[in-house]
């Protein structure tokens, strides 16, 4: 690779003022308005669940009347999973497949600009519902009819958001599959891909096979309530669970979404700790194909208890345990690209062993859950919200701090304070497990989700629950921290930044100048990620 | 692979995505205020975001012809463009999947099982409700002086007349649209508009006759949106599909617009290409629906 044809610094001309991000047609640029964008999410839906820990502190009805807690639960999920997990994981990959692949830039960049403006307007639009006659929503994320039809004036912006966010997500990742396809340096063939790029093709697919279902099934409900039909209303002909099938078609999937890109990051951080070539990377790359074709055909599992067929229900629990096949493969592969490894323990690698060993635990519950008899018991109860906070919270959201951690020297160009970042890490780590895992003892005792009050015994738990979720709640303001310090200056990183780290994103300066790879630089084996 | 080493058109700052999103984000305000009831204020709200949306159409393409025109687009780009295309193709289609899962999804499953007699609803709710297809009857309108949410269709659409003139002309354009590509890879210009104007013809005759059927059904057969589910399937399935064929329509109208203004070339046409791939899509989605909807 020719190093005259990497650092052409003197193409760096940056537009300047706000029309650099209004108009912006830069692929950093937009990761990080995506990343920042996905930060302020993130404590948004943050602070609503802290209300939830508040009002489940003690058994009664203590600050918010049961329609606002509805509002809280529902809202904390919608902003979580749009507002913040798949912002972050476009918002890097924005940054780094482009770098990672050897392409000057997105394959379609004003449309990649589109797709990040959508987010905080199809946001004001949700969030603006809480100001509505009816308020917010509040009949939980999964908008089931016939309850959520008793929304109020909120109703058609809560469809509207759902809109206007699938073709944010439906552009991105039409995006995504231009620029991997299309945009690749000579070389770059598709076995030399680094995971993280593998990973987001996946997503790439499983978003646009996705999101338009959802937002046909919103659009049903929309015509149900305003126009007559009778999609969902068994009286007219319908099926109020047919919009349950609709819902999780999109909903499986969606998980797949949020999580591959996790998994994608981890695959890089944990070859470049260990000083080792991640072990199987074929199988990897199998596995995570399989995974997302699976995950097609499960959705039913999220719907155990509404009085399926029987063979409906064996189908889905048979398929669900499939899917634990490709997730072993790839949990084993990145256990065993540790064996042996010359590792350290720098923060990003913490957070990505934090992955491995946190999302097993959800994994394992999820199984749990997977079986139809033993789901009769599970259902709707807060182990439910244990196994999915596990999956989500030290599963993805680790995954993506760890991703952050690990190529915030690429983007800034310093290091970030390495005692803060462990420290964020344990706090994180401790609170988190205080949160969720006495969750599980609860929701096997039988406290169900999504109401405020609940019986006394359950009250212990829940206190310690809160305390868990509040000192998780502000240790991420370490991560706030830890980020300007490290924008601001620090120690100068190298363009490698990392001992172990190998592909092309490690050969650019850090931070890389506004525009990299005008020129594709040539992959080889020996240059290759892999 | 990326298959030139020339540099690849990165462009400028521009304004167009975030017009579109200001545009969409005002016409998703005005819908929510018309459906919420605040029609007086709302329509116009709605109205500004629409004609934002065209402007957002007419510009961002205008600098997309010019861009193209002016050389700046190699193979690369063309190649980016035809994966975006292709793919936005496919979330149609995923699209229109989930009002087929429903039409499927009630036909088979839901209404057969509110029809048997072991059901808790047809116990307990509406035991005279007959299970078959089309459904011309709902639940609620089996019980004696209760008063329907729905209308009672009175004869539903049969296949064999409209609908299947409207299959042959859809069919048709399908090949006037392939002729007019042949003509234009061939350099034959004025065959290549003449095509393309038989096609917009007979995309404008398939909705004309779309909207005639409409208004036999609500008039004359009682078969409207509020029509139980075989209403509401119907109108939303042939609804959406519709609006795509005048979407369709209507690019194919810019298309020779612009085949009369001199633009593509024998080798460099992928504007008309997009849109001929999004006819056949209209096309085949319309086969589903003649078989699924009309027909069986």
């Amino acid at each position: 690779m020719s190093e005259a044809v990497i650092h052409d610094d003197h193409h760096d001309h940056k537009p300047s003022g706000i029309g650099r991000w209004l108009f912006s047609t830069n692929h950093k640029d937009i990761g990080t308005m995506y990343l920042v964008f996905a930060l302020i999410m993130f404590f948004v839906g943050g602070a609503m669940s802290m209300v939830i820990r508040a009002e489940l502190f003690q058994p009664g009805i203590q600050y918010v009347d049961p329609q606002f807690y509805n509002s809280m639960v529902t809202v904390h999920a919608l902003v979580m999973i749009f507002g913040a997990l798949m912002p972050a994981g476009v918002g890097l990959a924005n940054w780094m497949v482009p770098l990672m692949i050897g392409a000057p830039d997105m394959a379609l960049p004003r449309m990649n600009n589109m797709s990040f403006w959508i987010l905080p307007f199809a946001f004001t639009l949700l969030l603006s519902t809480f100001f509505m006659q009816g308020g917010a929503p509040a009949g939980g994320w999964t908008m089931y009819p016939p309850l959520v039809l008793q929304l109020g004036d909120g109703f058609p912006y809560l469809v509207f958001a759902v809109h206007f966010l699938g073709i944010s997500s439906i552009m991105g990742a039409i995006n995504i599959i231009a620029t991997v396809f299309n945009m690749r340096a000579p070389g770059m063939t598709f076995m030399r891909l680094p995971l993280f790029v593998w990973a987001w093709i996946i997503t790439a697919f499983l978003l646009i096979a996705a999101m338009p279902v959802l937002a046909g099934g919103v659009t049903m409900l929309l015509t149900d309530k305003y126009f007559g039909t009778a999609f969902f209303d068994a009286a007219g002909g319908g099926d109020p669970v047919m919009f349950q099938h609709i819902f999780w078609f999109f909903g499986h999937p969606e998980v797949y979404i949020l999580v591959l890109p996790s998994f994608g990051v981890i695959s890089q951080i944990i070859p470049t700790f260990s000083r080792k070539p991640l072990f199987g990377y074929t199988s990897m790359v199998y596995a995570t194909a399989s995974i997302a074709f699976l995950s097609f055909f499960v959705w039913a599992h999220h719907m155990f208890t509404v009085g399926m067929p029987l063979t409906g229900e064996l189908f889905f629990m048979y398929a669900t345990m499939s899917i634990a096949v490709p997730t072993g493969v790839k949990i084993f592969n990145w256990m065993a690209t540790m064996w042996r490894g010359s590792m350290t323990f720098e923060t990003p690698m913490l957070f990505a062993i934090g992955v491995l060993f946190m999302f097993s635990i959800g994994g394992f519950s999820g199984l749990m859950m997977g079986i139809t008899p033993v789901d009769f018991q599970y259902h709707d109860t807060y182990f439910i919200v244990a196994h999915f906070h596990y999956v989500i919270v030290p599963g993805i959201i680790f995954g993506i701090i760890g991703g952050i951690y690990f190529w915030l020297p690429k983007w800034t160009g310093n290091m970030y304070d390495e005692k803060l970042g462990k420290l964020h890490f344990w706090i994180s780590t401790i609170s988190v497990n205080v949160l969720f895992f006495p969750m599980h003892f609860i929701g096997l005792a039988g406290m169900p989700r999504r109401i405020p009050d609940y019986s006394v015994q359950f009250a212990d738990w829940n206190s310690i629950i809160s305390i868990g979720g509040f000192v998780f709640g502000a240790s991420q303001l370490i991560l706030v921290w830890v980020v300007i310090k490290c924008v601001r200056g620090g120690e100068k990183a190298t363009d490698q930044v990392w001992e172990g780290a190998h592909g092309l994103e490690w050969t650019l300066p850090s931070p890389p100048p506004f525009h990299t790879f005008t020129t594709p630089p040539k992959v080889t084996d020996a240059t290759a990620h892999s | 692979m990326s298959n030139s080493n020339d540099t690849y058109f990165i462009p400028e700052p521009s304004r167009w995505p975030i017009v579109g999103t200001l545009a969409l984000f005002v016409a998703f305000i005005g819908g929510g205020m018309v459906l919420n009831g605040y029609i007086g204020s709302g329509q116009y709200v709605l109205a500004l975001g629409i004609l934002a949306i065209i402007y957002l159409f007419y510009g961002w393409f205008k600098d997309v012809i010019d861009e193209s025109i002016a050389g700046k687009y190699n193979e690369q780009v063309d190649i980016s463009f035809r994966w975006g295309m292709a793919w936005f193709i496919f979330s149609e289609v995923m699209f229109f999947a989930a009002f087929f899962g429903a039409l499927f999804y009630t036909r088979v499953l839901s209404i057969p099982w509110l029809g048997l007699e072991e059901s808790v609803s047809n116990q307990f709710l509406w035991p005279d409700f007959q299970a078959v297809w089309p459904l011309l009857t709902t639940p609620d309108m089996t019980i004696a002086g209760l008063e329907s949410k729905y209308i009672a269709i009175k004869e539903v659409i049969p296949a064999w007349d409209i609908p299947a003139w409207n299959t042959a002309i859809l069919l048709t354009s399908g090949a006037t649209v392939t002729f007019a590509h042949w003509a234009l890879k061939k350099g034959n210009r004025s065959a290549l508009c003449w095509w393309l104007a038989a096609t917009v013809l007979l995309g404008i005759i398939f909705v004309y006759l779309q909207v005639a059927e409409y208004g036999h059904a609500y008039h004359e057969l009682d078969l409207t949106l509020k029509s139980g589910v075989y209403g509401s399937t119907f109108f939303m399935l042939t609804g959406f599909h519709g609006f795509h064929v005048t979407m369709g329509a209507t690019m194919l109208a810019v298309i020779l617009v612009r085949s009369m203004l001199g633009h593509f070339s024998e080798h460099n046409h992928f504007a008309f290409e997009a849109v001929a791939w999004y006819w056949h899509f209209v096309d085949v989605v319309w086969l589903g629906l003649f078989v699924f909807v009309y027909w069986v």
